[in-house]
């Protein structure tokens, strides 16, 4: 006696959210059984193999069904096949969306279209996130990347409107798009120590003050790309390391306006040079495209790094 | 010139991609109704096409409008090649027909294509206008409402219930034509959906018009089904109870629909209220209303009120009570005559409702059924379909001979099927052989001679159990005691029927879902042969199959069963019976025996053993059921019970008879023979495989309760959430030389798997009960069973109520007679006057809720509950509207029972009738067969929700999948479905919101209760 065909349809949607996060986590129908059955739900319930079995074919049959609307959250809003609340929906495109930050500060600020596919391999095999779940993070990036690319406005709403992510999650999937987008360098070892929440926290202030619609909130264009005439600006910094009058100028603004904020005020007060000019240098340097990519390798070694030698508690770049 | 149809399309959304270069589609939409066809313009390059077209306007006859869809096709234009079809929508517009249902269709259909499935969404208006049609010869009918429900609708009552209608229509079945075989399957398919929709048309109309010669309005318990015969063709049957409805106008009469447990609470404590002067002191019209016209006419006033005492107002059994006690004789006679009269003018006096209205049903006799097996031919002349019409009519007369044969005039809870394999035909009825109350069939003409029967001081709670037939001339030997409620009349020890259990009978405990499962080889065989094989096989299923039935039933120590369905299925090499049913513990009904085993040699002392250790195990089982649904009958005193009869005990209630194309009718008496008790002789291996069958029947997990009727007796706490589902399974029978026992193990093992799985999947709704529970067995290929099953699973309150309307019941029992007469005669003088239009209480399961066993009438009740929510009325008339209207896409919720827990049904929209074909040439790429019917059914609910949503509803009542034919090809990869589905759509509202005062926000009222409702896992 084998099993043809086996489902179960109700009028409204039966999700399992555990078996939910193993779908998502990728794993087979036979592991995610093998998974639960050492859950212990067999005890609790009295089920039997086959019946978990069944029950989880049918769960990962409907999560393939709506993956399809997944990938368009408003399309999940309006469709009529599955009834599902609207609590429930939330929930579902939420954790389709949520993402491992192991997987993200792999790939961030790489070329999502090219490349990356074939290294998915490694990354998994890096990070223990299983190849296919692994998949999931990329499509999900670079569609994003792509309904947004071309958008005017504010990257983040921009998101939050076509996939009806929370704010949290939008606010990071903007910076993944934005760190893409200008293809950030940081997979460098130096930067390693670096969480994906402290690149988020860069691209949020990026974005708030060097990008187009900063400069000119009327001009209402994207949010993805650097303000050239901004980065121009900043070849002009050059004078602070080259006059000495500049310098000592910056040097006292600078120390005014930090006095008292910063533990180690003394430190920085005595190699303000240095420091500024390792800053300035960067900065100065940003109107190349090769030099904006390794913005983050340049401040860290440039800037991170002495002060790291000197011993200063590391609190913003 | 009677109707004017306009039609309108708005707009579409999420459109396919039809054109691979732009990724966009250049959509247009054509518009059919009859011959007529308009088009609207191109949208061009997009997905989310906006026509807003004209209104399209049809001119037609009224005849057309009801035999004809409304075609909507969306198409991609194409300048170079023919243009594409995206897909099509049948809108049936027959709820528009009648006045009081839907008056516009608008919203957002799915767009289905059979071989794609559903491709985006177009939002459409339709309306009609009708103008009055004098013509007495019309061929139409509008105006008949169809209801899906087997009860009197929750907003209706009836004036009359006239009795059976029956139409069946056939025709070439267009895939079985030769034109088939050059056309596209997509062709194909739409040409069989559109005959059959209209057919199925055309049929509803055929019978409105049988209705309005009865002078019926509405036909209710209304049965639609197709035969697809094959290369003999295609049938459309259908059948009904005319009825004749009046709305409850005043929305006072209208009680909740159900009860909520809240309600219940305060219910007890205002019955018990010693001072009936608040129910009669203030004359107000919701008194009025709410009483039934049960027999209060001046003549039976006046002869009865002159003492108090000896007049027992058991409105809820009514005529039940005492019609055949000793002196009661003569006017059982009477009683006998009159019903007779009333419904020998009927060719076949038949009901397919299965609930009724109080006092409707007087008496049980058992269940009737019979089967035919017949081998088709072709319908050589599809307008004179005689060969069909002649098949069920011979059956039907059987019927109606088995039901007289048990003393009885009347059918109810009536029903018809088919199994076709090949050219072979099983053609089966059944329905439950009973005695009626005349006064529901005819024009309240025969009320004063039945008044005397009334003096008699009987409880409620068991007049239906008692015989109806003569105890000296009994059909068939069975064992008789009196009724342990009244101790007047006789009862057999066991009831078989096939209606709900009535709202007033005195249950003891929960029940439960019984099952019977079998299954017999056969050789595969050709026409005639084959046809004498069947018949040769089916009286030992049938005897098998109630077998079971009683041994489970003893098992569970349960006496009667409700909803009982047996269906027999035909496969190419064998058999397949399964029978379904509701045990209950009738308080009425004597206790059922224990199962006693006997060997066949007792010399052999292990056998001994043996034997000895199954009757203990089996000892046990009983003792556990008798726990785990709380059956603890109050004992009786022997002498009290004294079966003073010797006839031997009874085992059957069942008549049943087959023919195989010939008149000749076989009666088998199922019972044991003269056995004292009930003894399962173990001789051979067969038997000891039974009796471990018996044994292996899993109870649900706690937690879980499971019936086939409509509301589970011993539950009444229901909360609101419900889920309805769909399930279906197949397994392939591994082996080609199976045995009978394997097979069984293999049915049973199906069976008991699929049913484990949904206890599984539906564990975060515990506490719950899985109601209607509807299981269909087909064998669509050679080593193929498929079952599928229908059910909705109910959460309740475990905490509240079981117990306290027990006990208030017990006390409520004694009290009930005498407050009874105080508090319900007066309404009953008040209104004596305004008879004809007395509504009956509509809220069917809000009596049973607060215990079927106190017998308070429904007028105290429907008191109560008024006070309870003084707001109900104001609130309620602008709460028509369902809610949630606001969120994106409103919540449709689906039910095969007639109710919906925790909230009123206000409207009835109209009858859902839909036929769906999906095929596919892709069966891998969808996910293997599962993957293609679970996205079939998932789309076929979308459709559902969709009409009924358009229809301005928000709910799916008396939902039924009345077909799910599958067949597969996977060498070709090709797969073919086809699901046919009913029901009523209707609006309600929750109870919640009722109370709510008017002066809060509706829309902020609605918002939290209708998620609230829904299922969350």
């Amino acid at each position: 006696m084998t099993s043809e065909l086996d489902i179960f349809v109700g009028n409204t949607t039966l999700i399992d959210e555990d078996v939910y996060r193993l779908w998502l986590d990728g794993y087979s129908v036979s592991d995610a059984v093998v998974l639960r059955v050492c859950s212990g739900i067999l005890e609790q319930t009295g089920a039997t193999a086959a019946v978990l079995q069944s029950d989880t074919m049918d769960h990962y049959r409907t999560f393939h069904m709506l993956e399809r609307l997944l990938h368009a959250p408003p399309k999940m809003l309006h469709q009529l096949i599955f009834q599902i609340p609207p609590s429930r929906q939330a929930l579902l495109i939420e954790s389709y969306y949520a993402f491992d930050e192991a997987f993200v500060r792999e790939v961030l600020g790489k070329k999502l279209f090219k490349g990356t596919k074939k290294d998915l391999d490694d990354i998994s095999t890096k990070t223990g996130i299983t190849l296919k779940s692994c998949r999931r993070h990329l499509d999900n990036f670079k569609r994003v990347f792509k309904v947004v690319e071309e958008m005017r406005g504010s990257l983040v709403d921009n998101i939050q409107q076509h996939f009806l992510l929370s704010d949290r999650l939008a606010r990071d999937y903007a910076a993944i798009v934005f760190f893409a987008n200008n293809r950030f360098e940081t997979g460098k070892k130096k930067l390693h120590y670096l969480s994906f929440g402290d690149f988020a926290f860069c691209a949020e202030l990026m974005i708030q003050n060097w990008t187009l619609r900063a400069i000119d909130s009327q001009v209402d264009d994207m949010d993805m790309d650097l303000d050239k005439e901004f980065l121009q600006d900043l070849k002009e910094l050059k004078v602070l390391v080259a006059d000495k009058d500049l310098l000592d100028l910056h040097k006292s603004l600078v120390c005014t306006a930090l006095r008292g904020k910063l533990g180690v005020f003394s430190e920085m007060e005595a190699n303000f040079k240095n420091l500024s000019r390792g800053l300035v240098n960067v900065a100065a340097k940003l109107t190349h495209n090769k030099d904006v990519r390794d913005l983050f390798v340049d401040l860290v070694e440039k800037f991170v790094e002495p002060c790291r030698s000197d011993h200063w508690p590391l609190n913003e770049y | 010139m009677p109707g004017k149809l306009k039609v309108k399309i708005v707009a579409g959304r999420h459109l396919p991609v039809m054109d691979r270069a732009s990724d966009l589609t250049d959509a247009f939409v054509e518009v059919k109704f009859g011959n007529t066809t308009f088009k609207t313009d191109v949208y061009l390059k997009s997905l989310n096409p906006q026509w807003n077209s004209e209104w399209f306007k049809f001119e037609v006859d009224d005849e057309d409008l009801q035999d004809e869809p409304l075609q909507i096709t969306v198409l991609d234009h194409d300048t170079y090649s023919a243009n594409d079809a995206i897909g099509k929508v049948y809108i049936d517009i027959d709820p528009l027909l009648y006045s009081e249902a839907a008056t516009v269709i608008s919203g957002w259909f799915p767009i289905y294509d059979t071989i794609h499935g559903i491709r985006g969404e177009i939002n459409v208006v339709v309306k009609v206008d009708l103008f009055n049609d004098l013509n007495r010869f019309r061929q139409s009918s509008c105006g008949v409402k169809f209801f899906c429900t087997t009860s009197i609708p929750k907003c209706y009552r009836a004036v009359i219930i006239h009795g059976f209608v029956e139409e069946l229509v056939v025709n070439e079945d267009p895939e079985y034509q030769w034109i088939d075989r050059i056309r596209t399957p997509r062709a194909s398919n739409e040409a069989r959906q559109r005959l059959i929709s209209l057919m199925s048309g055309e049929l509803q109309r055929k019978i409105g018009l049988k209705v309005l010669e009865m002078r019926g309005n509405a036909v209710v318990g209304y049965l639609q089904c197709f035969d697809l015969e094959g290369e003999s063709g295609l049938v459309v049957r259908a059948i009904g109870t005319a009825c004749t409805l009046d709305k409850l106008s005043s929305p006072a009469a209208l009680l909740p629909a159900c009860n909520s447990p809240s309600r219940e609470m305060k219910e007890i404590p205002f019955n018990e209220d010693p001072n009936p002067n608040t129910h009669s002191s203030g004359p107000s019209t919701p008194l009025k209303n709410q009483t039934y016209s049960f027999s209060p006419s001046k003549s039976y006033s006046r002869q009865s009120s002159s003492s108090d005492t000896d007049l027992s107002l058991t409105p809820k059994t009514g005529m039940g009570s005492g019609s055949a006690g000793k002196e009661g004789g003569p006017f059982k006679a009477l009683l006998r005559q009159q019903t007779q009269s009333a419904l020998e003018q009927r060719e076949f006096p038949f009901f397919t409702l299965t609930a009724f209205p109080p006092g409707f049903l007087v008496h049980v006799g058992g269940v009737v059924s019979a089967r035919s097996v017949k081998l088709l031919d072709r319908i050589h002349n599809p307008d004179e379909p005689e060969t069909r019409d002649a098949w069920w009519a011979e059956i039907r007369q059987e019927i109606k001979s088995h039901a007289k044969a048990l003393g009885c005039h009347a059918v109810v809870g009536y029903s018809e099927s088919t199994s076709i394999c090949e050219e072979v035909c099983i053609l089966s009825a059944s329905g439950t052989a009973a005695v009626l109350n005349p006064r529901f069939l005819q024009d309240g003409t025969v009320e004063g001679c039945l008044e005397p029967r009334l003096e008699e001081n009987l409880p409620a709670g068991c007049g239906f159990c008692h015989i109806p037939y003569d105890e000296l001339n009994m059909p068939f030997p069975a064992h008789l005691t009196y009724c342990n409620n009244c101790r007047k009349q006789k009862v057999p020890d066991v009831l078989f029927t096939t209606i709900d259990l009535p709202v007033d009978a005195t249950v003891i405990g929960k029940g439960c879902l019984i099952q019977a499962r079998l299954c017999r080889l056969k050789k595969k065989a050709q026409a005639e042969a084959n046809a004498t094989a069947i018949s040769n096989l089916l009286p030992f299923m049938e005897y098998e199959v109630h077998t079971q039935l009683m041994n489970k039933l003893k098992l569970k120590a349960m006496n009667a069963l409700f909803g009982l369905r047996i269906q027999i299925t035909v496969g190419e090499n064998m058999l397949m019976g399964l029978a379904s049913a509701t045990g209950v513990y009738l308080a009425a009904l004597p206790t059922p025996g224990g199962i006693q085993i006997a060997g066949k040699t007792p010399n052999d002392g292990s056998y001994e053993q043996h034997i000895s250790h199954m009757q203990k195990k089996i000892n046990d089982t009983i003792a556990k059921n008798k726990e785990l649904y709380e059956i603890n009958p109050p004992e009786i005193s022997e002498e009290i019970i004294g079966s003073p009869i010797p006839e031997p005990r009874q085992r059957s209630r069942l008549l049943r008879s087959q023919s195989e194309s010939s008149d000749e009718v076989t009666e088998l008496d199922l019972s044991h023979g003269k056995k004292d008790a009930f003894v399962l002789e173990i001789d051979d291996t067969d038997a000891m495989e039974d009796v471990h069958s018996l044994l292996t029947d899993v109870p649900p997990p706690s937690g879980f309760y499971s019936c086939n009727t409509e509301i589970m007796p011993g539950i009444n706490n229901w909360t609101s959430e419900i889920q309805m589902f769909t399930s279906v399974r197949v397994i392939r029978l591994s082996s080609l030389n199976l045995t009978n026992q394997a097979l069984n193990k293999n049915f049973n093992d199906l069976c008991e798997n699929l049913l484990k799985s949904l206890y599984f999947k539906l564990r975060s709704m515990i506490p719950c009960c899985l109601c209607h529970v509807n299981f269909t067995v087909s064998l669509p290929e050679d080593e193929l069973i498929q079952v599928t099953v229908t059910a909705v699973a109910i959460t309740f309150d475990k905490n509240q109520a079981l117990q306290t309307t027990k006990t208030h019941a017990e006390k409520l029992l004694q009290r009930a007679s005498t407050d009874n007469e105080e508090l319900l005669q007066f309404p009953l003088e008040l209104c004596s006057d305004s008879l004809p239009s007395h509504p009956f209480p509509p809220a069917k399961e809000h009596l049973e809720s607060a215990s079927s066993n106190s017998g308070i009438p429904a007028a105290q009740r429907a008191v109560t509950v008024e006070k309870a929510s003084p707001m109900g009325e104001g609130n309620f008339r602008n709460r028509s509207a369902p809610p949630c209207a606001n969120s994106t896409v409103g919540v449709v919720k689906m039910t095969p029972l007639s109710f919906i827990p925790g909230a009123k049904i206000t409207k009835y929209l109209g009858i859902i009738n839909m036929f769906f074909i999906r095929e596919t040439t892709s069966l891998r790429e969808e996910g293997g067969v599962s993957g293609f019917l679970h996205a079939f059914i998932a789309e076929v609910f979308a459709m559902v929700r969709a009409h009924v949503a358009a229809l301005g509803g928000n709910a799916v009542v008396s939902y039924i999948m009345k077909q799910c034919v599958f067949m597969e090809n996977p060498n070709k990869n090709q797969a073919q479905c086809l699901i046919n589905v009913s029901g009523d759509a209707v609006v309600f509202v929750r109870e919640s919101e009722l109370e709510v005062v008017s002066a809060q926000q509706p829309a902020a009222n609605c918002q939290p209760s209708c998620p609230g409702g829904e299922v969350t896992t």
